[in-house]
């Protein structure tokens, strides 16, 4: 069984969401993602979503994008995040997740990225503009390597492209919450209990819900619906506002926690 | 050939949808509506209306007869989109796509530009058509095209600079995107070039195919046969495959795409994906790009906007792969003085972009003998390139 349907499994026994967790790798340096992910693990986040940083991210908002940037000046390449990976992996069991644009993936080559990931300790990818009509190819190296290719769900996805989705989605299946790029949003879009509703019906697969969520209450508010929520842009702003100061980790751990607390309510 | 690209967008090993999920269905629900379009005699009839009344079309074939004179070889032809309303080729397919956006009861398009042609094209037909329109320009690009920069404004679109990346084309179309996925329900994207994510390239080219069936038209009048080259610049390469597609089949006709060399092919700093690049996929397709070995896409270099892109249309690719279409590369310096021959020859001042076809077809004018003819998609005029040109000769203009 993989580290992420273990994960899963272990979470709804103790009626529990899981908080997924995401950090731009290499923001503000490789180092610092490190120790930021296992405070992250310690406080409370369940599963770790890790950003490869790519030139052009058309799926993400100005925070993630200036993170991407960042990282990148800093020289953060795939084969860079991967070694990160796999030094994560000597010190925590936490799920990690690659989240990354394609022509990395293509550039390292589909087979090699798919071995080099599972054998660091990755345990899933995230492909943004890869959807179910292109995996083919990438899918076949990930399955054979065993890492688990997640598919992502949008509001604007035909009832028939969902229920494909939920089958061939491995490790759980990711609801993009809204239409529009990352990024934290006031309100929660209305229509989100009827697409998760829709997914429960077609499938026993953990379901996470991403995109425009950052506040405790919010993630409170998701808890209720999915198995898990995933928090990025506000963790990403969090550290580029605390970059270079000595509470870097500490701050973010807190915060961490505090996005946690609503989820191990049990349901 | 008239067959791809296939059921899912791809020209071979090129093409395809590598877009975020969002994006997918009302890609399918863009295609539908082409489709419908297409078998609709009624919105025919309204696009071939405009092509002919509203942009000017057909747009002759030219003999450049000094030119021709002046490179002493191959008999020099211009097809002249740059007579075309707007000033450039690009109206072609945007008249096609505004009637679709219409069709489809989308009360916004918004649009990406370089070299602001596409953007101006754009501006007037939302402005014909009474749509609201927004165009996105790298910052770049708003500095030196701030003629067609006011020219949108004062077609009623709202230009936004993009300061991210490069500030050229290509974040142009990263944030275009980002809109689209945002207000997808209410938005039409007008894209610009023969790139993307299917089934843009296919109608790009569908769109701008006209220019290649006028040209057959008017060479078996003016020649009494085809001719033996078409030249025609690419950057995505919209201009090239509307001239190129409708010859495919002629194989003794020969077809070269011309890329932005800009500083030289040596000095890295350049716009030549095919000369230099390598597979993969950026905006939405697979095809050839600049970039380096982790997959991070390269800053493209060119003295003109609009071909100062680090990607290729993928049915270029595929053709170029197939042997059919040659790509050669024309540096900046030699655009100039294309661009110079040209209007101080025939007195046709052409665009930048367009300057590099130019270039090669002289160069390439002198090595063949005059019973040759050599047709030059003439793609756009040079008026909103004049500060550019004038700052590169180290003259002002105020």
């Amino acid at each position: 069984m993989s580290r992420l349907a273990t994960t899963f499994d272990e979470l709804r026994a103790r009626g529990e969401r899981a908080l997924v967790a995401y950090f731009t790798a290499g923001d503000p340096s490789l180092a610092e993602t490190q120790r930021l992910v296992l405070e992250a693990a310690a406080r409370g986040a369940d599963v770790i979503e890790l950003g490869v940083p790519f030139s052009d991210p058309i799926a993400d908002g100005p925070v993630i994008q200036r993170a991407a940037m960042r990282a990148r000046e800093r020289g953060t390449s795939v084969a860079r995040v991967l070694e990160t990976v796999a030094t994560l992996r000597a010190e925590t069991p936490v799920p990690v997740v690659l989240l990354t644009y394609y022509n990395p993936v293509l550039a390292f080559g589909l087979k090699a990225f798919a071995r080099t990931a599972a054998d660091a300790g990755a345990d899933g990818v995230i492909v943004a503009d890869l959807p179910l009509e292109e995996a083919g190819p990438f899918s076949a190296e990930a399955e054979a390597a065993g890492l688990d290719l997640v598919h992502l769900v949008a509001p604007t996805s035909t009832p028939g492209r969902v229920r494909l989705i939920a089958r061939r989605s491995r490790g759980f299946i990711y609801v993009v919450s809204l239409t529009g790029v990352t990024g934290e949003r006031r309100e929660l879009p209305r229509d989100l209990e009827a697409q998760i509703r829709t997914l429960r019906r077609l499938t026993t697969k953990p379901v996470c819900v991403g995109f425009g969520i950052g506040h405790p209450d919010q993630v409170a508010a998701v808890g209720r619906l999915a198995d898990g929520v995933i928090v990025g842009s506000a963790i990403v702003r969090l550290i580029e506002e605390r970059a270079g100061t000595p509470t870097l980790v500490k701050d973010v751990g807190e915060f961490i926690a505090s996005l946690k607390a609503p989820l191990r309510v049990r349901l | 050939m008239t067959t791809l690209p296939d059921a899912q967008g791809h020209f071979g090993r090129f093409g395809g949808r590598f877009v975020p999920e969002t994006l997918m269905a009302p890609l399918h629900e863009l295609e539908r509506a082409y489709r419908a379009a297409g078998r609709d005699p009624k919105w025919e009839r309204r696009l071939a209306g405009l092509l002919a009344d509203y942009a000017g079309r057909p747009t002759p074939l030219y003999f450049a007869r000094r030119l021709t004179e002046h490179c002493g070889g191959a008999r020099i032809y211009l097809k002249r989109e740059d007579l075309c309303h707007t000033g450039a080729h690009k109206i072609n397919n945007v008249l096609g796509q505004a009637l679709l956006a219409r069709r489809m009861k989308k009360p916004r398009v918004i649009a990406e530009t370089g070299a602001g042609q596409h953007g101006v094209a754009t501006a007037t037909a939302a402005a014909l058509l009474g749509l609201e329109c927004e165009v996105y320009m790298g910052a770049e690009d708003v500095e030196r095209q701030a003629l067609n920069v006011f020219r949108m404004r004062l077609l009623g679109a709202r230009v936004i600079p993009v300061e991210a990346g490069s500030r050229t084309l290509k974040d142009a179309i990263n944030e275009a995107l980002r809109d689209w996925v945002t207000n997808v329900r209410t938005t039409y994207y007008l894209l610009g070039s023969a790139l993307g994510p299917h089934p843009y390239p296919m109608m790009v080219r569908d769109f701008h195919a006209v220019i290649g069936r006028e040209t057959r038209r008017q060479a078996r009048t003016t020649l009494g046969r085809l001719p033996d080259v078409l030249v025609a610049c690419v950057g995505g390469g919209s201009n090239a495959i509307g001239l190129f597609h409708p010859f495919i089949g002629d194989r003794r006709v020969r077809i070269i795409g011309v890329e932005p060399g800009g500083e030289g092919i040596a000095t890295g700093r350049h716009g030549a994906s095919m000369t230099a690049g390598t597979v993969g996929v950026l905006h939405g397709c697979m095809s050839y790009l600049l970039q380096d070995d982790d997959g991070q896409i390269a800053t493209a270099h060119s003295i003109s906007a609009g071909l100062d892109y680090p990607g290729v249309g993928p049915e270029h690719a595929y053709y170029r792969d197939a042997g059919r279409f040659e790509f050669v590369s024309i540096t900046d310096e030699e655009a100039l003085e294309g661009f110079q021959a040209l209007t101080r020859l025939e007195g046709i001042m052409p665009a930048l972009e367009t300057a590099h076809a130019v270039a090669h077809a002289m160069r390439l004018a002198k090595t063949l003998p005059g019973s040759k003819a050599i047709v030059v998609g003439l793609s756009g005029r040079g008026d909103k390139d004049v500060h550019v040109v004038a700052k590169a000769l180290g003259r002002e203009v105020k």
